[in-house]
């Protein structure tokens, strides 16, 4: 991918896919409580100051926070992915895309070390974040999944109450500072503030899926990521529900690094600046499968005006 | 590709690599700690065996290990002549005293788990299966009182008049087998209720009745299960202690009239080894080499369940 | 084919679905008879018992000590004591020992490793061996042997520790097991480390399902009777243990004890002591029921 910059790509939904917004309600009924009117946005320039050392200028646009080289993972000895060399931009949404098997996911699980915890799955390549190969020996996996936060297919709330949920990162990564406070601005992050302020002292169990999946969001926020990785997020959620998601993922956009794996390619149009398709290859004895990137450009290019023929068939549908 | 600044990229390095070799050496030494837990169930083992084993050859320097496995005569508590090593009475009464239970708990163990499996209305099954638990937790010493005052006077020399000795095979046999009733019944509905609806319903459909499913259908698909359940019941019996020692006697027969006493391995076991015995003596030492024929035994037993259990599994997930 | 070819036909199938009806009649008579059977003798046990002990039941069997001479100024104090420290004591070396060994096998153990699967193998096998053997241990390591403590309170704790060890871990690993992936995934996503993630959300979550199993196999250690009578229990002592290094019994070797006695107002007392043996597991498994119903948690 080399310097190439994304920057000026679809980050309003404008032209040939706001079609696709039609098909998205303004969120209403059961997910919004009485009350709520607080833009999470407005919240959250209140909030400025408790970042630190990431800016929120322009500065950083056009930058690379992640530079993946030739990522092959292995699962004992089948291959799952091979040759994965892609760059993201800092504080752009990527979008990976692909039929199921395709190892979309699994390449999200490099970017913070999840797959070291699949017994017998190995990462060869190269994930280079802020000029740091993550795969370098001195690493610490943990440090890295501090910094580079999770959200996973369906939501996972720990079996605690929302306080606990979310204050569960900073407490382990030992972060400083007033912990209700913490908790609270994480919350705002998450849009999540104004429907629990009154009940953080109650089971997560007892949310809806979406209020979960919020939740899931906030708590990785909570610990301060500059990277966000989400693995198909809205997948187990209704419609409503991945509104809001998507809306709340433009909001954390201007602060933070993204990358979505997802099945439905409306979403991916809706919210990344750039998309990369992964496909399945067959090995020559038609047995293993091994999952390629086959094109990575802006997501308008790869909707519109593909350049590889097995990434129009998918994106119009024809196979996936 | 555009780098960041220097400053952040020296700044994020050092983060990642920050606290790691504390760190991982906390986590080794919990690791470390659990290791150990986990190493103790091996120490137990390994300490099993070793004790067994040492005595098991001390005693085989006496007494020739033909004489044990072939004697006919268990009398190592008697002196001079009179003395005899030969383990098969033991053996025997073990054994047949488990048949006699099993041949209560068989029966009585499958048909209540048919009948909670395939017959049993929901809430019924709910009921009982707490309390079929309950029982195959119950104390044994319990059982051997009743089978002591109850079943030997009440029910065989008084229901039945059969002419038993106040301690005998008979009684404690039967009583071994309504011990191992809930077990055997527990688990082989376990195994029945584990096979899939669609096989039943498969049947069903081509109109069989409630009971041909249930015998011709449910019964041979949990086959293996129901073994394994009837392996453990046996291998309960065969290591039960006290329900013999109280209602079956302490005196070793190979004979096939129940109304006698006998005497198991354990239970002879459990008759000698007190905290009193001497130790260093041919006494101490049977001790051991029975308990190691015991433990032989129940290993058998357990390796064959396992086995079976294994092909079980096989075959449903 | 003939009409009459027909008719017999018919008959036949007649005559097959009686032959049906009969055998599952029979069949139905059997099963019946032979749960009614197990329950008849189930009733005969607890009815036995109690009609035997329930008029020794009084506040003065759980004050006195037993008596050797005067089944009537008898009681089982230094049994029923002796058989609530043991309960303490067991409970003090097999949790911590079970579970670890639980969070090992299901956290930490890699499963294609050939150590590994001995462990699991060998506490499988643990769990199947006869409660004797474990006396028969006890004797010459703990008491004798190594250890060589005698037939003291520690000796029978610790080897009543050693067999329900196995079913602890068993029942420790199956609730450890429920947990389900995605929580450990969530909590290292956040950087937690392995431990944190363990103890901080695993075990929480794993909590009521050991406690229960914790329990459940802790009444299953007061049952016994052959180990503590192959390591030495005092039987009928007129004293409390006053320490881990003093003599002591439990319920199980003092209704022993009194079974063997020739006195028949004796041998009744057997069956007091055994009522009061039942309350105390009742109470154990009710505990166990009431914490599983509030505590557990459905994923």
């Amino acid at each position: 991918m080399g310097s190439r910059s994304f920057s000026a790509t679809v980050t309003n939904r404008g032209g040939e896919l706001s079609s696709l917004d039609e098909s998205l309600p303004e969120p209403t009924g059961a997910e919004v409580l009485p009350g709520e009117s607080v833009r999470t946005s407005e919240v959250m320039s209140s909030l400025d100051h408790h970042e630190k050392g990431i800016p929120t200028s322009d500065a950083g646009l056009g930058m690379t926070i992640f530079d993946c080289q030739d990522v092959e993972v292995f699962y004992g000895s089948h291959q799952a992915i091979r040759d994965v060399s892609l760059s993201f931009g800092l504080r752009e949404v990527t979008a990976l895309i692909g039929p199921s098997g395709c190892g979309k996911s699994t390449f999200l699980r490099c970017l913070n070390r999840m797959n070291d915890l699949i017994p017998g799955a190995k990462v060869g390549g190269h994930v280079i974040y802020h000029g740091q190969d993550l795969y370098a020996p001195e690493i610490d996996p943990v440090q890295v999944r501090k910094r580079i936060g999770m959200v996973f297919q369906k939501p996972n709330p720990f079996p605690k109450s929302i306080y606990d949920n979310v204050a569960f990162g900073p407490r382990v990564v030992g972060m400083e500072g007033d912990m209700d406070e913490i908790v609270e601005r994480a919350l705002v992050r998450g849009a999540l503030w104004e429907e629990v302020k009154d009940r953080l002292d109650e089971n997560a169990f007892g949310m809806s899926g979406g209020q979960q999946q919020r939740l899931c969001i906030a708590r990785a926020l909570a610990t301060d990521p500059d990277v966000l990785l989400m693995d198909e997020p809205c997948s187990a959620l209704d419609p409503i529900s991945t509104g809001r998601i998507e809306d709340l993922m433009s909001e954390l956009k201007e602060r933070i690094s993204i990358v979505i794996v997802t099945h439905n390619m409306q979403q991916a149009a809706r919210v990344s600046d750039k998309t990369a398709f992964f496909n399945v290859e067959l090995a020559a004895d038609e047995k293993s499968r091994t999952g390629v990137v086959v094109e990575y450009d802006a997501t308008e290019t790869i909707f519109t005006n593909p350049s590889d023929k097995r990434t129009e068939d998918y994106v119009t549908g024809k196979f996936g | 590709m555009t780098p960041v600044t220097s400053t952040e990229r020296e700044r994020v390095r050092t983060d990642l690599v920050r606290a790691r070799s504390a760190r991982s050496a906390r986590e080794g030494l919990i690791k470390g700690i659990l290791v150990l837990a986990a190493l103790l169930s091996i120490a137990t083992t390994t300490a099993i065996v070793f004790t067994l084993l040492q005595q098991t050859l001390s005693f085989f320097g006496t007494v020739s290990p033909w004489d044990y496995f072939t004697g006919t005569k268990w009398t190592p508590l008697l002196a001079g002549d009179q003395q005899s090593f030969g383990v098969l009475p033991l053996l025997w009464g073990t054994f047949y005293l488990t048949g006699i239970g099993l041949l209560v708990a068989i029966p009585c163990g499958l048909l209540a788990a048919i009948y909670l499996s395939e017959f049993a209305k929901p809430r019924v099954r709910k009921a009982v299966k707490p309390i079929l638990e309950l029982l195959a937790g119950m104390p044994t010493i319990i059982f051997g009182y009743f089978a002591l005052t109850f079943v030997t006077p009440t029910i065989l020399r008084g229901l039945f008049g059969i002419p038993v000795n106040q301690f005998n095979g008979l009684s404690a046999g039967l009583v071994l087998g309504i011990l191992v009733i809930p077990t055997i019944a527990s688990v082989s509905e376990d195994a029945m209720r584990s096979v899939p609806s669609s096989l039943r319903e498969g049947a069903y459909g081509l109109g069989a009745g409630r009971l041909q499913v249930a015998l011709r259908v449910v019964f041979p698909a949990a086959l293996s299960g129901i073994v394994a359940a009837l392996i453990l019941g046996a291998s309960r019996a065969v290591g039960e202690t006290v329900i013999i020692l109280i209602a079956g006697g302490q005196e070793p027969s190979m004979t096939l009239n129940p109304t006698q006493s006998f005497q198991s391995m354990a239970s002879f076991i459990a008759a000698t080894a007190r905290g009193d015995i001497p130790q260093n003596t041919l006494k101490y030492e049977t001790i051991f080499v029975v308990g190691f024929t015991l433990f032989c035994v129940t290993l058998l037993l357990n390796g064959i369940s396992a086995k079976v259990v294994g092909r079980f599994r096989q075959v449903y997930e | 084919m003939t009409g009459a070819q027909i008719a017999a036909n018919a008959l036949e199938g007649i005559r097959h679905g009686e032959r049906k009806r009969l055998a599952a009649q029979l069949f139905n008579g059997f099963m019946y008879g032979a749960i009614g059977l197990a329950f008849l003798a189930l009733v005969a046990l607890i009815g036995q018992t109690a009609v035997k002990g329930l008029p020794g039941l009084s506040l003065q069997f759980f004050t006195n000590f037993p008596s050797r001479i005067n089944p009537s100024t008898s009681g089982a104090q230094s049994a029923i004591v002796g058989t609530v420290y043991l309960t303490l004591l067991t409970a003090v070396f097999v949790i911590p020992v079970g579970i670890a060994t639980a969070l090992y096998l299901e956290e930490y153990a890699d499963k294609t490793r050939w150590w590994n699967r001995l462990i699991e193998v060998n506490i499988q096998n643990l769990a199947a061996v006869p409660s004797v053997v474990y006396g028969i241990l006890g004797l010459a390591f703990i008491v004798r042997g190594p250890l060589g403590i005698g037939p003291v309170l520690l000796a029978g704790g610790l080897t009543l520790g050693l067999l329900v060890l196995p079913v602890v871990i068993i029942v420790a690993r199956e609730s450890i097991r429920a947990v389900p992936p995605s929580i450990r995934d969530g909590a290292l996503a956040l950087g937690a480390t392995k431990w944190q993630t363990v103890s901080r959300q695993v075990l929480p979550s794993a909590r009521a399902g050991i406690v229960t199993g914790v329990i459940l196999s802790l009444s299953r250690a007061i049952g016994e009777t052959a180990p503590l009578l192959v390591i030495g229990a005092a039987s009928s002592p007129r004293f409390n243990p006053s320490g881990l290094n003093d003599a002591f019994t439990a319920l199980p070797i003092q209704i022993f004890t009194w079974t063997q006695d020739p006195n028949p107002q004796f041998v009744d007392q057997a069956a007091t002591a055994s009522i009061v043996l039942l309350l105390i597991l009742l109470g154990m498994n009710g505990i166990a029921i009431v914490l599983r119903n509030r505590y557990e948690q459905r994923w």
